[in-house]
C-alpha cells in the first residue's frame, strides 16, 4: 500500500499518513440478536471492487472522512466528509457493488 | 601497469591511495574503484563461484554481475568493480576455503557435478530428518555469499528521507538527460538518479543512487549509500538503458571472458590494458567499438566475429586454472587471454514491469520490450528498445554437450544441463523452473541470465521466446543492504517539560510508547517505601489529557463509556474504562466534570492518540454537539502522594485542603506555586494524593518548588517502577499489562463499572453476551505463599495444564509479600483459593485475593 489518498481538507497525501478503519458498517439500531451482533462486529463484505471506507488523516488534519476505493487497483474514486448519521444510525445505502470481474 | 592517460580517464595521478587486499597493501589512484586497482595490481581472479567454487574474474565491470563480490571492512558482498577506493579499506575474498588462487572447495567442480545436480538439496540430504540442521550448516558454509560478521561494530547509520519531485528520471545517460532537460524546460521540478556518475546539468538536480523499484503511486526508493530516499514523483521517466547479455557456450564463465563494457571501462576510465590477445564475438554490432579501443590499449585483436553476419555453430572456450587460454569457433582454435562475448543488448524493463507495464517479445530483434506503459510513467532511450538492432545469435545459446560447463546463471552456478534436466523433470513453466533451478534469483536479479534462460527454454521446448514469456519482475532491482531498509524512520521521542530535572536527579530513563520516562531514581523499593511513609512526587505529564466540551458532552461520554457521567456534580471525578463495541478494553483513565458542559478526560500515557481518534470517529457518526481537544502536550502533571501530601500541597496553594472541603475524587481549580492548575484528588498509588495539572512551560518551576517546599517533609521523586509496585498493592490494573486485546471489563473484575440500565453504550451488547455465556477467565490478585516472585507472563497451572497466566508480579516491602495479578479460570476466582504457578520449572503456591492487598478499605486514600 503506497498510493496517494486525497484528504478532503489537505489534498493528496501518502497513504501512510492515514489510518483506515475499514468498511463503512451500519451499527444495529436496537439490541441485536447474537447473529446480527457478530455479523456487525466481525463480518465484512471484503469486495474485490469499489468499497466505501472510513479514513482518518492521523498525521495531518485529523479529519475523519469516507472514501470510495477500488480494492483491486487502489484507485480512490472519491473522498468526502460524511454527514453524521445521527445517534441512531439510519439505514444507509450500501456501497456500490463490485463491477463484474 | 597503466596506459598513457586516456581521454576520459577518471584518475587523479598526482595522489595515491593505499588499501589492503588479503592483508597485502595495494596502491591506487583517486578515481579508481577497488576492482580497477586490484586489476591494475595484476589480480585476475576476483571470486569463487557459488556452488562449484570456480575462479571468476571481472565480467560486467558495472556492478551487475556477482563476479567481484568481496568483503570490504567486514561488509560482505560488496561489488568492488564499482566501489570507489578509500584509504585503508580492508578487502577480503569471500566464499573461499583457502585462498582465491587455491580454493579447497574447487573439488566440487571436478567431482561434485554428478552428485550435486539442480535441486539436489530437495532430494538428497533429507534423511535422516534429524540431521538436516547439520547438513544445512554445512551447505550454508560452503555455498553462497560471504558470512555476516555477527560481532561487527555498527559502523554506519542508515537514514530514510522522504522526497518529492515533479519528474524523477531513472538513469543519467544521454536519453535520461534529454528527458530531464525537456521536463525542466516545461518548468517542472526534475531529479535525475544514476548509479554511476550523476550528470551535471543546469535546471535539474542529480543524485548518485540506485532506484530499487517502482511501487504503487510512483513511489521510488532510491539507495544512495547511507540514505534511502523515498521518492514520490508525479511522473517517473525510466531511462535505465539496456543490459549486455552473455552468450551461452562451454567455458563462458572463465576468467577473461567478459562483456564489452568491461574492456570499455578498463581502458577509458582507468587506463588499463584488458589483456594481451583478444577475440571479440558479438551478437551486437555496436559492441564492435571495443575492437578499436582494444587496439588503442595495445591489446592484439586476433579475431572479430559479428554474429549478425557470420553464423557460428559452436563456440567453446578452453581454459587453464580457470583462465581462458583459447577459444574454438566451429573447431578453429584461436589462442587468447581475453574473450569479449556479447549476446546483444536487452532493454532494462524490470522497473517498468514493476510499475505495471506489459512485456512483449519482439521476434525481429530478439528482445523483450516494455509495452502498455502505465499512466505517470515514461520510458526513453535504450530501455524502450531505441537503437537496439541485435541479431539473434541462435546457434550460440545451445551450449556444446560434453565440452565443459556452460553457465546459464553465474550467480547460482546453474548450467545448461541443469536447465535441461529441470525441463525433463517436468518444470515446463518458466516461473516454476525459476524457483526450482534458482536461475535469476541470485545477486544479479536476472540481469544477465533472464534472457539466456528464456532462449534456452524456448529451444528445449521447441517453441519461441514469446510463448515462454518472462518471469515477474520484483523489487529490489539492485541488491540492497538490509541496514538501509531498516534505516531510522522518523520516530519521535517525547519528553516531558521536567525531563532535564529527572536526568539531573540521576533517573534511569525508559521508553513508554514514544515517551521517555524515569524508570526510577536508582532505588525503586526505597522510593516506593517513601510514598507510604512520607511523601513522593512523580511526573505524570505523559498521561493523555482531553477536554470534552459542549452541550452534548455528558451524552457523548455516556455513549462511549460503560460508566455513567451525566449524574456527576461539577468538581467530581470518576474512574473510566473505555471499550470497543466488541466489549474489549481499549484504555482507562479518570474523567473529571469541570462544569455542566465540560469534562477533563485523562487516558493512559500511550493511549492518548488512539483515544482522540476513537472519540472523533464516533462523533463523525453521531454528530453530537461536542468539541474534543487534545491538551496532552499543553499540560504537565505531577502526582504528590503520601501521608504528608496535604501538608505539602497546602504550602503551595491557598485552597482549603481539609478532608471536608476537598474530599477524595474531588477536582478543583487553584493556583499551585503561583501557576493556574487543576488539582485532582485521586490515588493510583494508594496513599493520599493530589494530581496537579498545569501548563507545560511551568513544569520545572512546579517540580522544583515541590522538592524545595517538601524537603523537611522528606519528599523524594519516584519513578515508574516504584509506581508499579504501589499500584499493584492496590490491585489497580495497567491497560496492556494486565489486559490484552481480548479482555473485557466484566472478566477483568470491574463489573461495577458497567451500568446496565443505560439504553446503549459502545460495547453494551457484547458485554451482555459475555454475561450470558458466562466468564471464561477472570483477572484476580494473588499472594505467594513463600515469597517467590513468579515471572510476568508465567503459567497458572490447573490440573497439571496451563490454565491461566500471570500478568504482573512484584515484591512488596510494605506488605512483606510477593504479590501479583493473574488471569485464572472463573471457578478459581474466589478469595483465598489456592492456585499453582509455574516458577522456573517448579510449582509454587499462591492464594487468590479479590480485594486490594494494601488498604483494602481505602482509608489512606480518604484520609
Amino acid at each position: 500500500m503506497s498510493f496517494l489518498l486525497p484528504c478532503p481538507n489537505c489534498g493528496p497525501r501518502d497513504v501512510n499518513e492515514f489510518s483506515c478503519a475499514g468498511e463503512v458498517t451500519v451499527r444495529p439500531k436496537t439490541s441485536p440478536s447474537f447473529r446480527e451482533l457478530t455479523s456487525y462486529l466481525y463480518f465484512r463484505r471484503n469486495v474485490a471492487g469499489v468499497q466505501r471506507e472510513w479514513w482518518c488523516h492521523r498525521l495531518g488534519c485529523a479529519q475523519w472522512f469516507q472514501a470510495e476505493r477500488d480494492t483491486r487497483t487502489n484507485d480512490v474514486l472519491a473522498t468526502w466528509i460524511a454527514e453524521p448519521a445521527g445517534v441512531v444510525a439510519p439505514e444507509t445505502t450500501p456501497a456500490p457493488d463490485a463491477p463484474a470481474v | 601497469m597503466r596506459l598513457d592517460p586516456q581521454r576520459d580517464e577518471r584518475l587523479d595521478r598526482s595522489r595515491r591511495i593505499t588499501f589492503t587486499f588479503e592483508g597485502k597493501p595495494v596502491e591506487a589512484f583517486p578515481g579508481d574503484t577497488l576492482g580497477s586497482a586490484l586489476f591494475a595490481a595484476g589480480q585476475r581472479v576476483f571470486s569463487r563461484s557459488f556452488k562449484y567454487h570456480r575462479p571468476r574474474g571481472l565480467l560486467c565491470c558495472r556492478g551487475q554481475c556477482p563476479n567481484c563480490l568481496m568483503r570490504v571492512d567486514g561488509v560482505p558482498s560488496v561489488r568492488v568493480c564499482t566501489e570507489p577506493v578509500r584509504e585503508g579499506a580492508r578487502v577480503e575474498a569471500q566464499n573461499v576455503w583457502g585462498s582465491l588462487q587455491r580454493d579447497l572447495l574447487a573439488v566440487t567442480d571436478k567431482f561434485g557435478g554428478p552428485f550435486t545436480p539442480v535441486g539436489f538439496y530437495y532430494r538428497t540430504m533429507i534423511r535422516p530428518r534429524r540431521a538436516w540442521p547439520l547438513y544445512e550448516r554445512f551447505l550454508r558454509s560452503v555455498a553462497g555469499l560471504g558470512p555476516v560478521d555477527k560481532h561487527a561494530e555498527r559502523s554506519t547509520r542508515f537514514d530514510t528521507e522522504h522526497r518529492h519531485a515533479d519528474v524523477l528520471v531513472i538513469g543519467g545517460g544521454r536519453s535520461g538527460v534529454q528527458a530531464a532537460e525537456r521536463h525542466a524546460a516545461a518548468g517542472r521540478r526534475v531529479v535525475v538518479v544514476d548509479m554511476d556518475e550523476p550528470p551535471s546539468a543546469e535546471g535539474f538536480e542529480s543524485i548518485r543512487g540506485v532506484a530499487l523499484g517502482i511501487y504503487e503511486g510512483n513511489l521510488v526508493p532510491v539507495d544512495a549509500g547511507n540514505v534511502l530516499y523515498r521518492f514520490r514523483a508525479e511522473q517517473v521517466v525510466v531511462a535505465a538503458g539496456a543490459l549486455e547479455q552473455p552468450l551461452l557456450f562451454p567455458g563462458n564463465d572463465l576468467v577473461g571472458v567478459v562483456l564489452p563494457e568491461a574492456p570499455r571501462r578498463l581502458v577509458e576510465r582507468w587506463s588499463l590494458k584488458p589483456g594481451e590477445r583478444a577475440v571479440v564475438v558479438s551478437g551486437d554490432t555496436q559492441a564492435l567499438d571495443v575492437v578499436r579501443l582494444l587496439e588503442r590499449a595495445g591489446t592484439e585483436v586476433a579475431e572479430v566475429v559479428d554474429l549478425g553476419e557470420t553464423r557460428v555453430r559452436e563456440i567453446v572456450a578452453r581454459g587453464r586454472r580457470g583462465r581462458v587460454e583459447a577459444v574454438s569457433l566451429d573447431g578453429r582454435e584461436i589462442a587468447c587471454d581475453l574473450l569479449v562475448a556479447s549476446g546483444g543488448r536487452q532493454p532494462a524493463y524490470a522497473l517498468l514491469s514493476q510499475a505495471g507495464a506489459r512485456v512483449e517479445y519482439d521476434p525481429s530483434r530478439g528482445i523483450f520490450l516494455p509495452v502498455e506503459i502505465p499512466e505517470g510513467v515514461e520510458v526513453v532511450g535504450a530501455a524502450a528498445g531505441e537503437g537496439i538492432s541485435s541479431a539473434i545469435p541462435a546457434a550460440t545459446y545451445n551450449g556444446a554437450a560434453g565440452k565443459g560447463k556452460c553457465f546459464v546463471c553465474i550467480c547460482e552456478d546453474v548450467t545448461d544441463k541443469d536447465v535441461k534436466r529441470a525441463i525433463a523433470e517436468g518444470f515446463d513453466s518458466i516461473e516454476l523452473a525459476k524457483r526450482y533451478t534458482t536461475v535469476t534469483m541470485g545477486p544479479c536479479q536476472g540481469k544477465l541470465c533472464h534472457l539466456p534462460s528464456i532462449r534456452l527454454y524456448a529451444r528445449e521446448n521447441e517453441t519461441d521466446e514469446a510463448s515462454i514469456g518472462t518471469t515477474t519482475a520484483r523489487p529490489p532491482w539492485q541488491p540492497v543492504s538490509l541496514g538501509l531498509l531498516a534505516g531510522r524512520p522518523h520516530e519521535p521521542a517525547q519528553r516531558t517539560s521536567i525531563h532535564h530535572r529527572h536526568k539531573e536527579l540521576g533517573a534511569r530513563m525508559m521508553w513508554t510508547g514514544t515517551w521517555r520516562r524515569p524508570h526510577s531514581y536508582g532505588d525503586p523499593a526505597g522510593e516506593a517505601k517513601n510514598v507510604h511513609d512520607a511523601l513522593g512526587v512523580i511526573d505524570v505529564s505523559t498521561l493523555g489529557k482531553l477536554l470534552v466540551t459542549g452541550p452534548d458532552a455528558a451524552a457523548f461520554l455516556e455513549r462511549l463509556y460503560p460508566n455513567r457521567f451525566g449524574d456527576m456534580k461539577a468538581g467530581r471525578i470518576r474512574y473510566a474504562v473505555l471499550g470497543t463495541d466488541a466489549g474489549r478494553i481499549m484504555d482507562d483513565g479518570t474523567i473529571a466534570r469541570l462544569d455542566e458542559e465540560e469534562y477533563y478526560v485523562t487516558t493512559t500515557s500511550t493511549g492518548a492518540g488512539a483515544v482522540v481518534e476513537w472519540f472523533e470517529w464516533w462523533n463523525a457518526v453521531w454528530g453530537l454537539d461536542v468539541e474534543i481537544a487534545n491538551v496532552t502536550g499543553a499540560l504537565a502533571a505531577v502526582n504528590v502522594a503520601g501521608p504528608h501530601a496535604r501538608e505539602l500541597t497546602g504550602r503551595l496553594t491557598d485552597l482549603d485542603l481539609s478532608n471536608e472541603a476537598f474530599t477524595y475524587l474531588d477536582a478543583k481549580e487553584a493556583h499551585v506555586a503561583g501557576v493556574p492548575s487543576l488539582i485532582l484528588r485521586i490515588g493510583f498509588v494508594g496513599e493520599l494524593g493530589y494530581e496537579i495539572h498545569f501548563p507545560s512551560p511551568y513544569g520545572e518551576h512546579v517540580w522544583n518548588t515541590i522538592l524545595e517546599q517538601g524537603q523537611d517533609l522528606g519528599v523524594r521523586p519516584f519513578g515508574l517502577e516504584p509506581q508499579r509496585i504501589l499500584r499493584l498493592e492496590k490491585m489497580h490494573i495497567l491497560i496492556g499489562q494486565d489486559t490484552d486485546s481480548e479482555s473485557n471489563a466484566l472478566e477483568a473484575s470491574m463489573p461495577w463499572i458497567v451500568k446496565w440500565d443505560k439504553d446503549d453504550f459502545v460495547g453494551k451488547w457484547s458485554l451482555e453476551q459475555v454475561q450470558e455465556r458466562g466468564f471464561r477467565e477472570q483477572l484476580v490478585g494473588f499472594e505467594m505463599q513463600n515469597g517467590v516472585v513468579p515471572p510476568e507472563g508465567g503459567q497458572v497451572v490447573v490440573d497439571g495444564r496451563p490454565g491461566g497466566r500471570v500478568t504482573s508480579s512484584r515484591w512488596s516491602d510494605q506488605l512483606g509479600k510477593a504479590i501479583g495479578m493473574a488471569w485464572v479460570p472463573p471457578q478459581l476466582a474466589e478469595d483465598g483459593v489456592e492456585i499453582a504457578l509455574k516458577v522456573n520449572g517448579s510449582i509454587e503456591r499462591a492464594h487468590v485475593r479479590l480485594r486490594p492487598f494494601f488498604d483494602p478499605e481505602g482509608e489512606h486514600l480518604r484520609s
